[in-house]
């Protein structure tokens, strides 16, 4: 194969600050988009349920329309 | 076909294949990397520092084909009014904007140990720039608007101007003289008969194509939220919500 130990991949022939540096950065770039994402939707959810609990108390306040509407 | 164009029914939709196309995206991107990083061999010029090629190039032309996606969108939108389209639109802007400021990053760090610089102000490298800005500028627009119709509009009409920048990205390397490398696939016509090994070009493909089922995974949990958010005074949403709210043990 093209690597002859561990030590010579991890180097990636004298590159590898570039290359890991390249391929850290990807990694994390991929991973913000999907906790992103998905915290996204989870935060408008509960949002929602936190407009459903108010409209369910006992007075609602001109404070509370005004943020459901 | 047409029953998914209901912001409801595409909520279903998108829920179900969401954890199928996010394990595709993962076993394409080990498949990838193995072949990438493990099989292939090193460049006779470049050495390893190549192998950032095996990220670079699928994230800026996801740049790219994201950009298109949605300026097309929220073409769609604002000619057919249909709101999905718009939903497509304002969840694209976040990836593209990421994929991009990578396509950047990487090729940065591809262009130290290549060309001696990590930046020159050239045609391919300042036309990248100005993709990653109208991504911001389209995000900062529709969140500087309140009203979601005319936030969709505003975006949408942004996102058109815009897309006179991505045949810009696509030529500048044929029209002006430049550091960057002529594209080396470049067609469909190159991938038959390409110009580099297959050995580099299999694991570039298979990066390509985990990079694009990514995007689609992504996009799609971005619109669950995005539709939840405008369809929140609709009956199915509440149900949605409350069948929550008895989950977690409040009292209705």
């Amino acid at each position: 194969m093209t690597w002859n130990s561990w030590h010579a991949f991890f180097a990636m022939g004298g590159y590898a600050d570039y290359v890991w540096g390249a391929y850290g950065f990807a990694t994390l770039v991929l991973f913000w988009n999907v906790v992103s994402a998905v915290r996204k939707r989870k935060a408008v959810l509960k949002m929602l349920r936190e407009l459903a609990l108010a409209d369910q108390a006992p007075k609602e306040t001109g404070a509370q329309r005004y943020v459901s509407e | 076909m047409y029953k998914y164009a209901s912001p409801k029914n595409f909520y279903a939709l998108a829920g179900r294949l969401i954890p199928w196309l996010g394990t595709i995206t993962l076993l394409l991107f080990v498949f990838g990397l193995y072949l990438g990083l493990y099989v292939a061999p090193p460049d006779y010029q470049q050495g390893d520092s190549y192998r950032i090629m095996f990220i670079h190039v699928p994230a800026a032309w996801m740049s790219m084909f994201v950009y298109v996606m949605m300026a097309g969108a929220g073409l769609v939108g604002l000619v057919w009014n249909i709101k999905l389209a718009d939903m497509l639109a304002t969840a694209s802007a976040p990836i593209g904007a990421s994929l991009t400021l990578m396509a950047l990053v990487t090729g940065s760090l591809w262009g130290k140990p290549t060309w001696g610089t990590y930046w020159v102000w050239d045609a391919r490298l300042t036309s990248e720039l100005l993709l990653f800005f109208l991504y911001m500028g389209f995000m900062a627009l529709q969140a500087a608007i309140d009203d979601p119709r005319r936030s969709a509009r505003a975006g949408a009409v942004l996102a058109l101007v815009g897309v006179v920048d991505i045949p810009i990205i696509h030529f500048s390397v044929v029209w002006w003289n430049t550091l960057h490398q002529p594209a080396s696939i470049g067609s469909l016509g190159r991938i038959v008969s390409p110009t580099i090994y297959p050995s580099m070009l299999h694991p570039l493909l298979i990066m390509s194509i985990a990079f694009f089922v990514f995007y689609f995974t992504v996009v799609l949990i971005r619109m669950r939220g995005e539709i939840l958010a405008r369809e929140r005074h609709t009956g199915w949403v509440t149900q949605i919500v409350r069948s929550g709210m008895e989950a977690q043990g409040a009292r209705p």
